[in-house]
């Protein structure tokens, strides 16, 4: 604790002798990174004078973890995925948020209202929600085109083979939301040896056509070469190659399964004040909308959605692309994380030894 | 020094010229000599010894003993602070499957207490979290509760959460308290402990990793094969052309060598998958219909293929330098005694390129015991070896020691192959090139 102190104050110094205050965010880089430079960084300097440094690591949490367990924290404000958030704030790595700071919406909902359930946590705010859905590609289908998640599974009705995630968060989901189980009773049928037999066996029916996908770049990539005729994907994946590249993709929300990234503040952060200025000006309602517009991932503000505009390209109505725009929830299906920490290995296990045989 | 050794003294022994015994005399020699040829090699056993031997040791520790349920390192300090002591106290007292008592349920309170205060139940439910499942988020929040908790205890905790009455977390707690542990390798072999703390075998639906074992094993052992079988011609034609023409081929069996792995395995998507370069030939030419497209990738079949290319130069060059030096007489001589031309090759040729088919066996199967990204890239579900498992591990449910306890058994595997190598066919003739 000495030691970060002597840190904080010598870097308040330095900042100080420079003239200008900074902080540093850092993110994953890429699109999403422009998204929240776009959106939150440029207006935060413009209003407050301090300037906004970004940096990029392939998954924030990992660096972090490293920072604060070496003592040497340079990251004020981090951009981490939610059960990430949940490990490192259980291992005692983030700061604890005090949900009071968050101002109302613009509507003036509270905080706590406002924000989706469970979306803040001890350590973490949440700004934005992706999800993992699937998409088709609309060449494919003359007639009748897949609509629902039962689509996904019928063989039958839709030949061809299938793009699926490779690891059992998601997949079994939405074999169950297939095979009729509403989305809020997902969870309670997971927890029983029967619900998880009834996933599996879901997934039996269609195991033999299956392409399975790791990295989230490799989907919409399967789709364009017609490896696959639908797949699973993330949602801003294949935004980006439906309506960025003009890929004939259609996506289908039915089913969709959605999980919340956001910001927290590592322990020992250098400018701890700035950085909670920082954070609770991001999660505003105006500017999480403002992200919005330049990337498909939806606000975690229930009041950000009527701010929402156009997307970069100035013709693209961003709403409807939101998985969490009022007509894309229903049969929507947010990740348990408390689940998948406690039965995440079991069920790991039983999908990988699945998968071998 | 050899003229000093042409002049004996009369008497005594040996000496040199100035006067010292030859003996003395030639050993510090031979140490000096020692000596320069270990400063030479000392820094690549330094480096061997940081990046290869030190590793490799914290990975058979790490095998064996997860100290993440009796032990957390304060981060502000730097100090490790023992966490459940009174329960690893009462462990200790009492035999294995001992029917926990209100001692052992106050022990673990006071150690749930503890633990929230220096927040170290996610680590303590993350480790028990692995043998029993459900049970992280029960320390959690049982933890969150445990302050306020009064005697008696066990009804405190049962209140909480009747799972707390467990035998099977009783005994996994009771396992995970112990410096050692043989657990990680009981998972790694599809064994688990019952209530009662006997091995068992785990779930036929949840048992993978002998299965994936077996698979790598006989993968491996196919895929040298057909490198050989491959590189066995081409490393032929290599030797008897001559140099000017060989070098040409020498170059297209190199140049793949050169070209990133990455490239190789992404270039055998194209190729290979239904839409790909050879299924459209093949439906062009009327071979296979446009429905019945071959799948010959994201499966075993796609794994074995491209890690036979990527692999066979490892085959073709130790082949290679075996068969150029054979001098073409020797089969002359045969045939010309009478043999037929499969007759010299087999009790001539063969025998002497026995030491490159070894090494290149060995190097290829090494090699492929231990290959991960073209698996995890073309492999699909059925193509996974069990490298693919162990970076899962690594990477996705960070339980590092089920990734060591695998990686160490398939350490074990390998070094048992070459003892075996060894004793059948004999390391001396082995030749890398």
């Amino acid at each position: 604790m000495k030691k970060t102190l002597i840190l904080t104050t010598a870097l308040t110094g330095f900042a100080f002798a420079a003239g200008a205050e900074e902080i540093t965010v850092m993110s994953w880089g890429g699109a999403y990174a422009k998204s929240q430079i776009e959106g939150y960084h440029k207006p935060f300097t413009e209003k407050t004078g301090v300037k906004v440094i970004s940096v990029d690591a392939d998954n924030p949490a990992t660096p972090i973890k490293a920072q604060v367990e070496a003592g040497n924290v340079t990251v004020d404000v981090v951009d981490v995925e939610y059960p990430d958030a949940v490990r490192l704030c259980d291992e005692g790595l983030l700061e604890e948020i005090d949900p009071s700071i968050l101002p109302p919406g613009a509507d003036g909902t509270p905080a706590e209202e406002d924000f989706l359930d469970g979306a803040i946590s001890d350590c973490l705010v949440t700004t934005i929600v992706f999800s993992t859905l699937y998409g088709y590609d609309s060449t494919k289908f003359e007639g009748e085109a897949p609509s629902t998640i039962a689509d996904l599974f019928d063989m039958e009705k839709f030949p061809g083979k299938r793009g699926m995630r490779k690891a059992p968060k998601t997949t079994l989901e939405m074999a169950l939301m297939a095979d009729g189980v509403a989305p809020e009773d997902v969870y309670e049928v997971l927890e029983t040896d029967e619900g998880v037999d009834r996933a599996f066996a879901k997934l039996d029916t269609i195991k033999d056509n299956v392409v399975w996908w790791e990295a989230g770049a490799q989907p919409p990539q399967l789709l364009a070469d017609g490896e696959v005729v639908m797949t699973t994907a993330y949602n801003g994946r294949l935004f980006n190659a439906a309506v960025g590249e003009g890929q004939p993709f259609v996506m289908v929300y039915d089913g969709q399964v959605m999980d919340y990234d956001g910001y927290a503040i590592p322990k020992g952060a250098p400018n701890l004040e700035r950085a909670l200025e920082f954070l609770v000006f991001a999660t505003e309602t105006e500017q999480l909308a403002e992200q919005a517009k330049w990337i498909s991932y939806g606000p975690a503000r229930k009041s950000s959605a009527p701010f929402v505009g156009l997307y970069q390209d100035g013709k693209t109505e961003m709403g409807p692309h939101m998985p969490t725009s009022p007509e894309n929830l229903e049969g929507a299906l947010t990740t348990d994380y408390e689940f998948w920490v406690d039965y995440n290995t079991e069920l790991s296990e039983r999908f990988n030894a699945w998968l071998a045989q | 020094m050899s003229d000093a050794s042409t002049v004996p003294d009369q008497t005594g022994p040996l000496k040199t010229a100035d006067g010292k015994p030859l003996k003395s005399a030639l050993a510090a020699a031979q140490a000096h000599r020692t000596r320069r040829a270990f400063y030479l090699v000392a820094p690549l056993l330094f480096f061997v010894l940081i990046t290869f031997l030190l590793p490799i040791g914290q990975m058979l520790t790490m095998s064996v003993n997860n100290s993440s349920f009796y032990s957390w390192l304060d981060r502000d300090t730097g100090e490790k602070i023992p966490l459940m002591v009174e329960l690893r106290e009462w462990f200790d007292e009492t035999p294995a499957g001992t029917e926990p008592d209100e001692a052992a349920y106050a022990a673990l309170v006071s150690g749930l207490v503890h633990a929230r205060d220096v927040k170290a139940a996610g680590q303590i439910g993350t480790r028990i979290n692995y043998d029993v499942s459900r049970t992280r988020s029960l320390f959690t929040k049982t933890a969150r509760k445990a302050p306020k908790m009064e005697p008696p205890y066990k009804e405190a905790l049962l209140d909480a959460d009747e799972d707390w009455a467990n035998p099977r977390l009783w005994g996994a707690m009771r396992n995970a308290s112990k410096a050692f542990t043989i657990d990680f390798y009981l998972s790694a072999l599809d064994r688990t402990r019952d209530d009662q703390g006997n091995i068992v075998k785990i779930d036929e639906e949840r048992a993978v990793y002998l299965l994936l074992f077996k698979r790598t094993l006989i993968m491996s052992a196919l895929i040298t094969f057909m490198t050989l079988l491959l590189g066995f011609p081409i490393a032929h034609l290599l030797a008897i052309l001559p140099l000017r023409h060989s070098n040409l081929l020498m170059i297209f069996v190199l140049l793949p060598f050169w070209t990133s792995l990455l490239v190789r395995t992404t270039s055998w998507i194209v190729l290979l998958q239904s839409q790909g370069v050879v299924n459209d030939l093949w439906v062009s030419l009327g071979i296979i219909s446009d429905e019945g497209r071959l799948q010959m990738i994201y499966n075993q079949t796609g794994t074995i293929i491209a890690m036979t290319h990527i692999l066979l130069p490892f085959m073709v060059l130790p082949l290679y330098s075996v068969m150029r030096p054979i001098d073409p007489s020797y089969v002359r001589a045969a045939r010309s005694l009478g043999a037929t031309s499969w007759t010299a090759f087999r009790r001539i040729y063969l025998p002497q390129t026995i030491p490159g088919i070894g090494a290149g066996g060995l190097l290829v199967f090494i090699l492929s015991v231990g290959y991960y990204i073209t698996p995890a890239l073309v492999g699909g579900s059925t193509g996974q070896l069990i490298s693919n498992l162990i970076a899962f591990h690594m990477q996705n449910s960070l339980n590092w020691s089920l990734a060591a306890a695998l990686a160490s058994l398939l350490l074990f595997c390998v070094l048992l192959l070459y003892w075996l190598y060894d004793r059948l066919v004999g390391i001396d003739n082995l030749k890398l090139g």
